[in-house]
């Protein structure tokens, strides 16, 4: 029992960014109806936007420590952070250890920004255009994207380290009462988790209860009739195309302490985010959401080693070889809308 | 000549003479000046000019023709290694079993894909072949290790049987040859300060590419590829007349994946080894830019294409900031380092920086690819001539 309910959280935090990439993908193809391969590249800029703020955070002028000496005797040159000199070393020291969360707030503006731009600058000139062709214009520009990031930041994995606070991890089969010691879980992808949750409820709540959210809907559902009732429907796509690019760019920022953030981070996801898509139904959200959950647990679930055992490279495989077969058997995927990319 | 129409024998001749001369036209710069660096006339990059050329001509047959986008064709180019390599490892050093062997599994490969694969189109096509590649890719680095040597990839040692052949030579392995001639060799021609290299190697895949540009042709002509042209512009349609189009879209993923696998065997008779990284989608997405660089659908396109991105990634790629501060030593300092600084991030390791932008402009702007470019401009000079006798009469034939 503890096992399995070990894998079930082990696979919530893949699971999670999965999803959360997943739903954006959904929102592009479902308003814009773009197939947008860029999308893991802006999930990457999110994961980037938490180094950033870390760089900036920590950014420090050398000070004489006359307390202390280095091993040839002379007095240490210390790196104090500005901010913890503005500050004061508990606050400080506080704002840094806090870095990813607080890029939250950067990254939303960046990320309206980059979508908005991405939207109006390129993606505005593929709508009448094949999918092969916005398959094709998007993967090159997740391929100059990745470049761009590569140039300024490396090419190795740059770790991006929780708050102290949730560093750790916790004993979560002793808060069940079970034996302890048996699942031990850490905090930041329990606080993964819940920022997925709330982020989803959020993009559907902004859908299902707000004019605009209704408004969009109506869209999706028959663009053109609610354009002849003289609402300007691509303005509005516009913006959901940047919500999507904040949600990529939020689950990247908070992913970025489970995963040094590399360069191609962003296309390793998209992959499996794709994958995700098809499998849950192309334009339907909780289907994205949905999948998304079912394939991270599914996942982890296949890479217990009792399975291995038994199946082995299973792990390796096991989503590709659900995608085939849900394509196969259910060609709409699990909750795809009548209409929406059949052919 | 050979069933073809004037205009693509023309063309099938310049490939011709293009590929036979090419270490004469692929190295103009003399040995030792400053230019030198831009020679590509070296046998290993000439090889792999011709066997990329290969794998996107045989793309194209399926992308090209029935505009079915595959994200996951470097899997049988893979597959074709790893069986080019046993070939070597269990029979014999010659290269025509282990190309052979290479075409025909990775053609049953790409039956078994491409059954299941092709109950589907368009974004989801894209999905399954792509899922299928990845699949492939981790468990030839995990669970088929016995088969593929996982990480390390797959490589001849000293105790491979060889039935046929030899296991060794003088204590080392003996190289790859074609009935006894050694991939390897080389002529060297030295004319004056230029150092001319022909290598059996390049001459082999050279023949070979040739042939399958010419089968390439054939089945562009072919009323097979009329029948996959129709594909292409309206599935529905076809459907609608009666017309099951599933073997027709089967024959073509086929061909296309025996194409893959004939170069992934070319490879291996160049360079006995196999890696999974071959198989990786990023190795799928380097043949869609080069044929959609040169031009999807064209014949002569994806072959640009191939020789474009590989001579720009060898060339580009081995510029350093010394050599820019060289170029730009004649400006002021300042502006030198100003102008260095601005082209180096497309340069050298940001090779693939230009290779992203270049490939969105081409797609934004001529979706034609490079062949495009070429038969706009010379529409644009072929009207101006014209514009005294017949305006506005400059519309060629697209050249195919």
């Amino acid at each position: 029992m503890d096992a399995l309910l070990l894998q079930v959280l082990n696979g919530l935090d893949k699971g999670s960014a999965y999803a959360l990439i997943a739903l954006g993908l959904t929102l592009i193809f479902g308003t814009l109806g773009v197939v947008n391969f860029a999308h893991g590249a802006l999930f990457m800029l999110g994961a980037f936007c938490a180094v950033t703020m870390q760089r900036i955070l920590t950014l420090s002028y050398e000070v004489v420590d006359e307390t202390r000496t280095d091993f040839l005797g002379n007095p240490l040159k210390v790196d104090v952070p500005y901010v913890q000199s503005w500050f004061g070393d508990s606050v400080g020291g506080g704002i840094i250890d806090w870095a990813v969360p607080i890029s939250l707030l950067m990254a939303v503006p960046v990320m309206i920004f980059v979508g908005f731009a991405m939207e109006r600058g390129l993606i505005k000139h593929f709508y009448k255009r094949p999918h092969a062709d916005q398959i094709l214009v998007t993967f090159g520009l997740a391929i100059v994207l990745q470049e761009i990031i590569k140039y300024f930041y490396g090419a190795n994995p740059i770790p991006t380290p929780a708050p102290d606070a949730f560093a750790g991890s916790f004993d979560f089969g002793a808060m069940l009462g079970m034996q302890a010691g048996s699942i031990i879980y850490p905090y930041w992808r329990l606080v993964y988790f819940f920022f997925a949750l709330a982020i989803i409820g959020g993009v559907f709540a902004f859908l299902q209860f707000t004019t605009f959210g209704m408004v969009v809907r109506a869209g999706m559902a028959d663009r053109e009739t609610v354009g002849l009732l003289g609402i300007d429907i691509d303005r509005r796509f516009t913006i959901m195309f940047a919500i999507a690019a904040v949600v990529a760019g939020l689950a990247g920022v908070m992913y970025a302490p489970i995963n040094s953030p590399n360069y191609h981070m962003g296309m390793d996801f998209l992959v499996l985010s794709f994958v995700v898509v098809v499998v849950g139904g192309m334009g339907s959200l909780p289907g994205a959401v949905a999948a998304g959950f079912v394939l991270g647990i599914l996942e982890s679930f296949a890479s217990m080693a009792e399975v291995v055992a038994f199946l082995p490279g299973i792990n390796q495989i096991i989503i590709y070889l659900v995608a085939i077969i849900i394509l196969l058997t259910r060609p709409r995927g699990l909750m795809g809308r009548k209409g929406v990319m059949e052919d | 000549m050979l069933g073809l129409n004037r205009k693509d024998s023309l063309l099938f001749v310049v490939v011709i003479c293009l590929t036979m001369f090419a270490p004469f036209l692929l190295n103009p710069f003399p040995e030792g000046s400053e230019l030198a660096q831009f020679n590509a006339g070296y046998p290993d990059l000439m090889q792999r000019f011709v066997i990329f050329g290969i794998f996107a001509i045989g793309f194209n047959i399926l992308f090209g023709l029935t505009g079915y986008l595959s994200f996951g064709h470097a899997a049988f180019l893979g597959v074709g290694s790893y069986a080019g390599v046993w070939m070597m490892k269990l029979l014999t050093m010659n290269v025509i079993p282990a190309i052979l062997i290479s075409v025909v599994v990775a053609g049953l490969f790409s039956v078994l894909v491409g059954y299941i694969s092709l109950r589907r189109s368009g974004i989801y096509f894209s999905i399954l072949t792509l899922a299928f590649a990845q699949m492939s890719f981790s468990l030839a680095y995990s669970v088929l290790t016995p088969i593929t040597n996982g990480e390390t990839g797959l490589q001849l040692s000293l105790n491979d049987p060889r039935i046929l052949g030899v296991s060794e030579v003088d204590g080392s392995i003996p190289p790859a040859n074609l009935f006894g001639l050694s991939m390897r060799d080389s002529t060297e021609l030295a004319m004056g300060n230029w150092l001319f290299t022909f290598n059996v190697g390049y001459y082999l895949s050279a023949v070979v590419m040739l042939i399958a540009f010419y089968v390439a042709i054939r089945i562009f002509r072919s009323p097979f590829g009329m029948m996959l042209r129709a594909v292409k512009s309206n599935q529905q349609r076809l459907n609608y007349t009666g017309l099951n189009t599933k073997p027709y879209t089967l024959a073509a993923f086929v061909i296309s994946g025996m194409y893959a696998g004939l170069a992934g065997g070319l490879m291996v008779a160049m360079d006995p080894l196999a890696g999974a990284e071959r198989m990786q989608w990023t190795a799928s997405g380097e043949v869609v830019l080069m044929t959609i660089l040169g031009g999807a659908g064209t014949l002569i396109g994806p072959i640009l294409g191939a020789g474009f991105i590989k001579y720009f990634e060898n060339i580009f790629s081995k510029i350093n900031e010394s050599i820019l501060h060289q170029w730009f030593a004649f400006l002021p300092d300042g502006l030198e380092d100003a102008l260095v600084f601005m082209v180096y991030p497309f340069i050298g390791k940001g090779w693939h920086l230009t290779l992203g932008i270049m490939f969105m402009l081409v797609v934004i702007f001529l979706p034609g690819g490079l062949v495009e470019g070429g038969q706009r401009l010379g529409r644009l000079f072929r009207r101006r001539r014209k514009t005294d006798t017949k305006p506005g009469a400059g519309a060629t034939e697209p050249a195919e």
